[in-house]
């Protein structure tokens, strides 16, 4: 685990104080920080080649294009995608998703049809698909979860059926801290004629993902939880999903010809990018991936998971403190969701601000899952490339002391 | 720093107010009532009011869910209008407002807060401003909700 300190220097905004003690970022799962090297490639991209992509016949036309073209390469090879032209730029994972139901969905789902979802979906693969069935007369039905809070299998294949039309899941989810069964989620739904349209959100920065081979139809995930800027996502789509998809939105860029009345579409991904796109975001997310290649996805799995081997047999020694989600470390990535007793996530994660701890609070966009635990909120520390053992150290403690803060589980009052 | 900055938030009397609430459940009716969420935490907080002929606030229950700053805000708020007048108590809504964005105040207009006036401190912790609010705003929406339907 050691090797993994030398990443750290890379990230300058770490090395700070908050509230008078040592930054310790547990937040990755919102928000993953950036390493120097992306944040030069970003500013070199605006020093020597910024113009306007696929327009220009000027050089630096020339070069922005090709720089925009390569990172789309970068992509494609990063989730072994068989053509760059099945990875489109949105401007996130969130994006990504609506898109799917906006341009697929709008086209295939029809009165009566099924999507299938998880009880455990963040709302931006939750919201799209209860509003498209919503507005089509389809049917959103939910998979549950097993007791530790794992996806329940035997349920997913009871609700999958040959009227669902669509499956949409997360990799890895954001609160529980699980990885879903991707392949074998796709496979029954392709058993059943359907689509599987996976949120790879809290994946693809931490694990290495392979998209033939999980065979999904449709793989979103956002740029800036693998440390490039935001603004910046990416969908994949199996080329001949994406060829007969009508266009997301209209205008510059995405067109084949306009006349008058009618116009046709640029092929795949052209037709799904209108408008000038965020070329330095993708340009930062190609720097991005270079960056974890070098390090390795394989290896950043491993760090983390020995993050958590350390983390969640402490936490669980905590009286009076719930972790939801698998107790098992080997089942549980580095997203780590926990309560203390009688004191509101609010409350604690104030109390650990004061010890520099920054870590998520409140229901982390996924209000059916908090329902299903029956909680209201929880709080969320999570965990990346550049957290060490020191930082779970930190969070431990910390929690102890607001603990004895708030005199949880001494039965009085503060 | 540490937890003892914690000590100036997380006073006894606003640990106290959050751990025993006052006011705190149903009324068998009410002349003005709402429900008030705070998206971004899933605080809740439902407010209902009994004014009486001469537009005092005879009754006030609340119910809800949230940290302790939101539960001791509304605790403290409900105490603090019990008796008011309409009007006075928007007028306290607003100073309590203007307290937690920062604006100006009269020390007198503060005084009327009564225990609540505590929660001053919420302004060193910005991330907390909205937990301490929503039970002002929720009396606040409430009594003017009735005003537009006039």
């Amino acid at each position: 685990m050691a090797n993994f300190k030398q990443y750290r220097t890379d990230f300058p905004i770490l090395d700070q104080t908050v509230n008078g003690e040592k930054l310790v970022y547990l937040d990755s799962a919102a928000t993953a920080q950036r390493p120097t090297p992306v944040l030069n490639r970003v500013m070199k991209f605006y020093q020597t080649d910024n113009a306007n992509v696929h327009r220009g016949v000027h050089t630096l036309a020339e070069r922005a294009t090709a720089d925009y073209e390569a990172a789309r390469v970068t992509v494609q090879k990063f989730i072994n995608a068989a053509k760059p032209e099945e990875i489109i730029f949105t401007k996130g994972c969130t994006d990504a998703l609506n898109l799917v139901a906006a341009t697929y969905g709008q086209a295939n789902i029809q009165a009566g049809d099924e999507i299938v979802i998880s009880i455990a979906e963040h709302h931006s693969n939750l919201i799209p698909w209860q509003q498209l069935a919503k507005q089509k007369g389809a049917i959103l039905k939910y998979i549950g979860l097993t007791d530790d809070g794992e996806l329940d299998l035997a349920d997913a294949k009871q609700q999958i059926t040959d009227q669902t039309k669509l499956v949409a899941i997360a990799h890895a989810t954001n609160v529980l801290g699980t990885v879903n069964p991707i392949k074998e989620l796709a496979q029954i739904t392709h058993q059943h004629g359907a689509v599987i349209v996976v949120d790879g959100a809290q994946a693809v920065a931490h694990m290495p993902v392979d998209v033939q081979a999980l065979d999904v139809d449709f793989y979103a995930f956002s740029g800036h939880k693998m440390m490039s800027p935001t603004g910046i996502g990416v969908l994949y789509g199996k080329a001949d999903l994406l060829a007969t998809m009508p266009p997301y939105q209209y205008g510059g860029e995405m067109i084949g010809e306009v006349h008058q009345q009618a116009s046709t579409w640029a092929p795949i991904p052209y037709k799904f990018e209108a408008g000038t796109q965020n070329i330095a975001g993708a340009v930062g997310l190609a720097a991005a991936i270079d960056y974890l290649n070098q390090i390795g996805m394989t290896q950043i799995a491993a760090h983390e998971q020995a993050l958590v081997q350390k983390l969640l047999p402490q936490l669980l020694s905590i009286d009076q403190l719930t972790v939801y989600g698998p107790h098992d470390p080997a089942k549980h990535t580095g997203v780590v969701a926990f309560n203390l007793t009688g004191l509101h996530p609010h409350d604690l994660a104030t109390a650990l601000d004061m010890e520099g701890i920054a870590v998520r609070a409140g229901h982390h966009c996924a209000q059916p899952l908090m329902e299903y635990l029956q909680v209201t909120a929880t709080a969320r520390a999570s965990f990346y490339l550049y957290n060490t053992e020191a930082d779970v150290n930190a969070l431990v403690t910390a929690i102890k002391k607001a603990k004895e803060f708030f005199r949880i589980g001494t039965g009085e009052t503060k | 720093m540490g937890l003892e900055k914690l000590n100036s938030l997380y006073r006894e009397v606003i640990l106290d107010h959050a751990q025993n609430p006052h006011n705190k459940g149903k009324l068998a009716s009410a002349s003005h009532q709402i429900t008030l969420n705070n998206p971004t935490c899933g605080d809740v907080i439902n407010l209902q009011i009994n004014l009486d002929d001469t537009d005092k606030i005879k009754e006030v229950a609340y119910t809800g869910e949230g940290c302790t700053i939101s539960q001791a805000s509304a605790s403290m708020m409900t105490e603090a209008v019990k008796g008011k007048t309409k009007e006075e108590a928007l007028k306290m809504a607003k100073t309590f407002s203007d307290m937690a964005i920062g604006k100006k105040h009269s020390e007198a207009d503060l005084k009327e807060l009564g225990d609540a006036q505590i929660l001053t401190s919420i302004m060193e912790f910005p991330a907390r401003i909205k937990c301490a609010t929503l039970a002002w705003w929720a009396l606040q929406r409430a009594l003017l909700q009735e005003s537009d339907e006039d």
